[in-house]
């Protein structure tokens, strides 16, 4: 065989080795990539598995958390009005106001009320539930909040009608003992009420027996005569005790008698303080009550 | 003869280099795409595995309905003891 020929068949035979040997290599790469596809393909399979209810989910919760996003604004809204809502918003927010609402577009163009600057929490919590907080009063730039009586009338709406809303002037309590207006004898007056023609004509002729009192006057009765009185009536009785018939000062230092009949026993009497003693004045600058302004008045 | 000789050297210098060049190639590029899909498929089992807390947004459903009902009763409740405002 002529050297050519060799050259030429070891030349063909190198070309080969290079294709099996490229030609494997690459068979071994590329079934490597399928088996990592594979791999791939199932971990995407269980991402697509384990995530199919997502969506629904989600949805779900998103619903319920609108839900409660609409309540809550609503609720702010209906309570505070819109304009104060923003402001409040704005108070536990900063920058929050901008973006307004979401359920209330025309929240977005409010200019909001600095609310917070001007009352704390607790204040506004006051003015909001109670009608006594200092805030609620009038200010003179108007309204704080919203109208105070207003709110003050619904409230009281709850209560019955003629107590609340509408109250009028009750009669007050009776004036009992020596400086009442009127005056009772004592058989006319034995406890309860001293029943009138009217309910002597309801109740019967029965009543009139304590119309008359228990023991009238005039069979002696404890406004009867002194003279019909039995012994036991008198002052000196040992029952009741007696004067004791002296001018002598029952306490140490009694009652100044300069003071004359006008005589009391807390101005006229007592200890006398030592010289320079300063009174004590720690009650004085108290006000009086609201209760007795009224009664005076 | 001469042209044997010339179709010998063409052969292991030109024919020769040019085959061994785009087998490797070809096989570079087949081996640069092994790293590729190793990381692919590390990355959705991971990413599968992750996913095993999906059943845990049943509990956090359940959840947010109840804290949304909770809400509605106390807003309920303030609806009722505090007053509207006032209308413009």
């Amino acid at each position: 065989m002529p050297a050519a020929g060799v050259v030429l068949i070891v030349a063909v035979v190198l070309i080969v080795l290079a294709l099996v040997y490229f030609l494997v290599s690459t068979i071994v790469a590329l079934r490597q990539i399928t088996s990592d596809l594979d791999d791939a393909i199932a971990g995407v399979g269980g991402i697509i598995e384990k995530s199919a209810p997502v969506a629904d989910v989600v949805k779900d919760i998103n619903a319920n958390l609108d839900a409660g996003v609409a309540l809550l604004e609503g609720l702010l809204v209906k309570k505070a009005g819109l304009v104060d809502s923003m402001g409040l918003v704005e108070g536990l927010y900063p920058g929050a106001a901008a973006e307004g609402l979401r359920n209330f577009p025309d929240s977005r163009t409010i200019k909001a009320p600095r609310i917070s600057e001007v009352y704390t929490k607790g204040t506004l919590t006051l003015a909001r539930l109670g009608r006594e907080a200092p805030i609620a009063v009038a200010s003179p730039a108007g309204p704080v909040l919203r109208n105070v009586e207003g709110g003050s009338l619904d409230a009281r709406s709850l209560y019955p009608e003629e107590r609340q809303s509408r109250p009028k002037r009750f009669p007050r309590s009776p004036v009992i003992g020596t400086g009442a207006p009127v005056q009772y004898p004592p058989s006319e007056q034995r406890g309860g009420t001293t029943p009138d023609e009217a309910e002597i004509r309801d109740k019967g002729p029965w009543a009139e027996t304590s119309a008359e009192g228990i023991v009238p006057a005039e069979l002696g009765g404890s406004d009867a005569p002194r003279e019909m009185l039995a012994e036991d009536r008198e002052l000196g009785s040992s029952v009741l005790g007696e004067t004791t018939a002296s001018d002598e000062p029952a306490t140490g230092n009694g009652i100044d008698p300069d003071a004359g009949d006008e005589a009391d026993a807390i101005s006229d009497g007592g200890p006398e303080p030592p010289e320079g003693a300063e009174p004590d004045l720690k009650d004085a600058a108290a006000p009086p009550r609201q209760v007795d302004l009224d009664d005076r008045s | 003869m001469t042209l044997w000789w010339i179709g010998n050297v063409l052969l292991l210098v030109v024919v020769l280099p040019v085959v061994v060049y785009l087998l490797k190639g070809v096989l570079d590029a087949a081996r640069s795409i092994v790293p590729s899909t190793r990381r692919i498929a590390a990355a959705a089992s991971a990413g599968s595995k992750d996913l095993d807390a999906v059943p845990l947004l049943l509990a956090t459903q359940a959840h947010v309905k109840q804290t949304v009902e909770v809400v509605a009763d106390y807003g309920g409740s303030l609806d009722v003891i505090v007053d509207d405002a006032e209308e413009e």
